[in-house]
This record gives C-alpha cells, structure tokens and sequence, in this order.
C-alpha cells in the first residue's frame, strides 16, 4: 500500500483543524483579527500563505478552486497556487467565477456577482488598519477592543489635507457590522461595495502576521469616510479596449515608449466571458488574426 | 496669581485625592497624600527630581494604579467617581474628552507625523466628529488661540520648533473642552524668551476657560505665575502646601526656604 505523499490539500489533519477553528472564531465575530498558529508554507511570505492556509483547511474533494492575482488568472502567483492544490488536493480547478465554489483571491473581487455557497479567500499581507499610525500592536488591539477609531478618520483627514480628495485608493478601510474596523487587503476601493452585503462568505488569511478574519455572508460593510467627503469607488473613465466593457475595474497597460496605453479588465474571466459573447472593444482583434501572428 | 477664578465659588471639589500612595518593591515613590482641587483651580507641585511628583502625577491621571489610597473625580453629570473602579473603557474616554495631558516632551503628546490640523482634530474624531470642514474649521481656530500660524495647518509638527510643538500639545488637548489638565513639566526644555510666551499664553487660557489643572515643576517661576496653590514635595511626602503667594514668599519649612533660596536671582 503506497502512503501519499502529501495528507489532502498539503496541511495536516490537526494543523487544519486548528485552521478552522481560527475561521468560525472569525466568523463568529465579523471583523475581528483571530490570531492563529500560521505555519510555513512551501512559498516565501508575501505570495499568500495566509491564503494558501485558509484555502487548504475549507477544500474538500468536491469543492472546484478558482485562484486569481489582481483579477487575472493567468499570472504566476495564481497559475502555481492552482497548479498547488491540483497535485495536493486533487480538487478540480476553474477559470470561471460562476463555476468556482473556492476562490482565492489577491487584490480583486471579480466582476462577475457572487452566489451563496461560494467562498472567496483573501491573501492579507498587513491585517492591522491601524497599523501606519499606530505601531504598537497592544494598542491597536486594546483600540479594537474598545472601538475607539478616531485614527482611522486621522489618515483620511490627513488625505484631504493633502489632496484634497481621500487619495487612499486601495486597502481602504471598511467598518464590518457596525463594530471592527477592518483593512479588507489591498483590493482597490472599486471593490469594497462588493463586500457589502455579500451572499458569499469572505474568509482574510495573513500568513506572516498569523491572523484570520471574516466577513460572513449577508454582513453590512461600510467603508468609511466623512460627511462632506463621502466614500467614492474609482475607474478609469475608459471602457475597457478588448471587450468594451464600462462598469468594470481596469487596469493601465503601456504598450510604448511614446505614451501610448490601452485600459483592460482587470479581471481576465469577465473579459474574456465578454468576448465570447461578441463584445468588442477599440484594441481587439479579429480571432483569426491573432492566430496568424501567433 | 491673580484672584481666583469665579469658578471656584464651585464648593464642590472635582477631584479628591485621599492617602494616596505607591511604592515600587521596597521603594517608596510617594505616600499619604491627600487633597482636593476644586473646577477653576491650578496646583502646582513643586520639588526637586526624585521627589514622587512625577508618580503622584500619573497617580492622580490614573496611568498608574495605587499601592495605597484612592483618586475620586467629579464627571460632567457631577457624580463623584473612584478612579480606579471606572472601566477601561470609560477612563480612556475621559482621558481624551474631560482631561487633558501635557507632556514635557511634546513629541510623547503629539503624532509627529501627522498634520498640525489631524493632531487638533484628532479627539474630535474620537468623539465621532465626522464633518472634515468643521474638524478643520476648529483646529483652524484652535492654531490661531495658540498662536500658531494657520497657513502651518498642513505641517507636520516635526517641523515645528520647540515652542511651536509645545502650543500644538496644548491645543490638541483643549479642543475638547476638558475641565481638568495634567502638565508634566511643561516649559522644560524650552529657552527663557519661549518659556515667557508659553506661560502667558497657558494662563490666558486657564483663565478664560476656567480650567482646573495640576503642573508638575521643578520651576518655581512656573509655579508663581501659573497657580493658585502650591504643594512642595520631598522624599514622596507633601511638606508644605498652601497658597501660591504664601509658600513662597514665607516657607515654613527648612526644605522648600532651601528650594526658594536657590533660585537665581534675576
């Protein structure tokens, strides 16, 4: 009888139970910052640990696992953790967010509207909100403790002040439930209504600084802001250049050195759903076309 | 000092002291002091370094737990609280609402990296302010109370002088209306001519507002301008307390005729 290499999904048993627990902690309390015994992974910190972990204590063998970086699927970061869960877990894996039970996520929310039943995991590289104007994690927690958050509205006075406008444009800070302040990792700001009211369940995980938080599903989250400077999402004013679509997070690409650029979806399954519905955007290509290039 | 403010006529005290004391191990840093400072009243506490006075100050602001005695205080409803039976919760939020707290070192009472306006503004956001104009608005006024140039809002107090960051740590701490502030050596550090300004001002202010407040200093020029009452310590004991004017014109006791006696003539 061979024993497998790798117990399912990489972790232990115990070590995924402990994960777990971390998780209904998390998700008892929305919010808050669940500090749990975060274990190295086979990937330096800062390429999702956090994530991985979480993402490896909820798979089970008929769960389907999406895994995206800055919306797309197809970047090295997203493509190894994908390819990481096939050969550990053995899970089917998937580009379609419809398709997806499990997605794992660095930096985006996709496009495309979440259903119940589905999770989506969070790589965190700082959990902390506070953490820039606070360096002592005894206060910042004591702070959570008390909701005593006059600082976060500090760093967006200090924007205006600046810049006249909140320039905070991602990891911008959300109040879950009415109680915790929450940084909801570095996703830009267009993303944080998503969270709100979500029917999926969001689960954080932040290998490095060892903690776990949630968003349950149906949870208010507000981003904050102030009376007369209210919370506003940010796009680039362009429709994107291959599928034509207006309502989606872009991302600048530079195609030359004499200032030329073209804006696409950030995210490559929304996109690419789109083209093959027949939208078309100002940069496309015939399909046939981009065969004889290729 | 001048005439006491009218806000003594208040015959109920704000904050009792009774028997404080606290040791550290065998050491005693200060023991059996008891006193009452009624709204509107400024105490100094005078005495050499090493002298309890910075203990009994962080006795009295409750940053510090008695090994002995207690610290009662009058909240705005006008009951009377034991300090140490108040919650975390609320004695945070007195710390940052009713009092105030000036530190010698204005980089301790300060964000030094933030703007003088979000250092202003910053207890009015804890109290749920959440109109940017108006935060602005008051910190803007508050910078002009301790003159300090408005068009400096956006300036973090690193850049400030000595002086300046001094009058930025007692705007930010005035702007919630505090009845009660606790100075730790306030002018330390600074040279004469800021010195004089920096006093001036704080005595304006005490006045106006009625402030009641306790400066701790080993400054007697401090102490005769500012207070209206003077307690001299030594060895963690009070030895001599009594009117401003009095103690230090007239010391009874052979230590603070000493203390007097040592300051330089000018």
């Amino acid at each position: 009888m061979n024993a497998p290499a790798y117990n399912f999904a990489y972790l232990d048993e115990q070590t995924k139970r402990m994960i777990r627990r971390a998780i209904l902690k998390a998700i008892a309390i929305p919010g808050y910052q669940v500090p749990f015994a975060s274990r190295e992974m086979p990937m330096p910190y800062g390429w999702g640990t956090g994530g991985v972990q979480v993402t490896a204590a909820i798979l089970g063998p008929d769960d389907v696992l999406k895994v995206i970086d800055q919306g797309s699927d197809d970047t090295t970061n997203a493509i190894s953790i994908r390819k990481f869960f096939g050969k550990t877990a053995g899970v089917a894996t998937t580009t379609a967010t419809a398709d997806a039970t499990v997605i794992q996520t660095r930096h985006r929310i996709p496009e495309a509207p979440l259903h119940a039943g589905q999770v989506l995991v969070y790589q965190v590289p700082i959990p902390e909100p506070l953490r820039f104007l606070e360096p002592r994690e005894t206060e910042t927690r004591r702070m959570h403790a008390l909701g005593e958050y006059g600082l976060m509205h500090v760093k967006l006075y200090e924007d205006i002040a600046r810049f006249g406008h909140i320039a905070t444009s991602y990891a911008y800070p959300v109040k879950v439930n009415a109680r915790y302040v929450m940084d909801p990792s570095p996703t830009p700001k267009f993303d944080n209504p998503k969270m709100d009211n979500c029917p999926a369940l969001q689960l954080f995980g932040a290998g490095r600084e060892k903690r776990i938080y949630a968003i349950p599903p149906h949870t208010d989250v507000v981003s904050l802001d102030f009376e007369d400077h209210p919370f506003t999402r940010y796009r680039f004013d362009a429709p994107c250049a291959l599928c034509g679509a207006g309502d989606s997070y872009l991302d600048e690409i530079v195609t030359d050195d004499k200032g030329g650029r073209m804006f696409v979806c950030s995210d490559t399954d929304y996109c690419e759903s789109r083209q093959q519905a027949g939208h078309r955007g100002s940069e496309s290509a015939a399909p046939h076309k981009e065969r004889a290039h290729g | 000092m001048a005439e006491p403010h009218n806000t003594m006529q208040d015959d109920q005290p704000l904050l009792i002291a009774e028997h404080l004391g606290k040791n550290y191990g065998r050491l005693t840093a200060c023991r059996d002091v008891s006193f009452a400072l009624y709204p509107g009243e400024v105490l100094a506490i005078v005495g050499e370094s090493g002298s309890g006075k910075s203990t009994l100050l962080q006795l009295l602001s409750a940053q510090l737990a008695p090994s002995a005695g207690h610290v009662s205080y009058r909240m705005r409803d006008g009951v009377l609280r034991d300090l140490a039976a108040l919650g975390e919760a609320e004695r945070r939020f007195l710390f940052r609402t009713d009092w105030g707290y000036v530190h010698q070192d204005p980089a301790q009472g300060l964000r030094m990296a933030v703007s003088a306006g979000a250092n202003v503004g910053e207890r009015l956001m804890a109290v749920g302010w959440n109109h940017y104009g108006r935060i602005r608005d008051s910190a803007s006024s508050w910078l002009e109370r301790v003159e300090i140039d408005t068009a400096r809002i956006d300036d973090a107090p690193r850049t400030y002088s000595g002086g300046m960051r001094q009058r930025l740590q007692i705007a930010r701490n005035l702007v919630t209306e505090p009845r009660l502030v606790f100075m730790d050596e306030p002018t330390g550090g600074l040279d004469v001519s800021v010195q004089a300004r920096l006093l001036d001002l704080m005595r304006n202010l005490v006045s106006e507002l009625g402030l009641a407040a306790i400066v701790v200093t080993h400054d007697l020029a401090v102490a005769r301008l500012l207070s209206h009452r003077v307690m001299v310590m030594k060895g963690g004991r009070v030895i001599e307390t009594g009117l401003t004017d009095q103690v230090l014109d007239d010391p009874r006791e052979p230590y603070t005729q000493l203390l007097v006696s040592s300051i330089l003539p000018a």
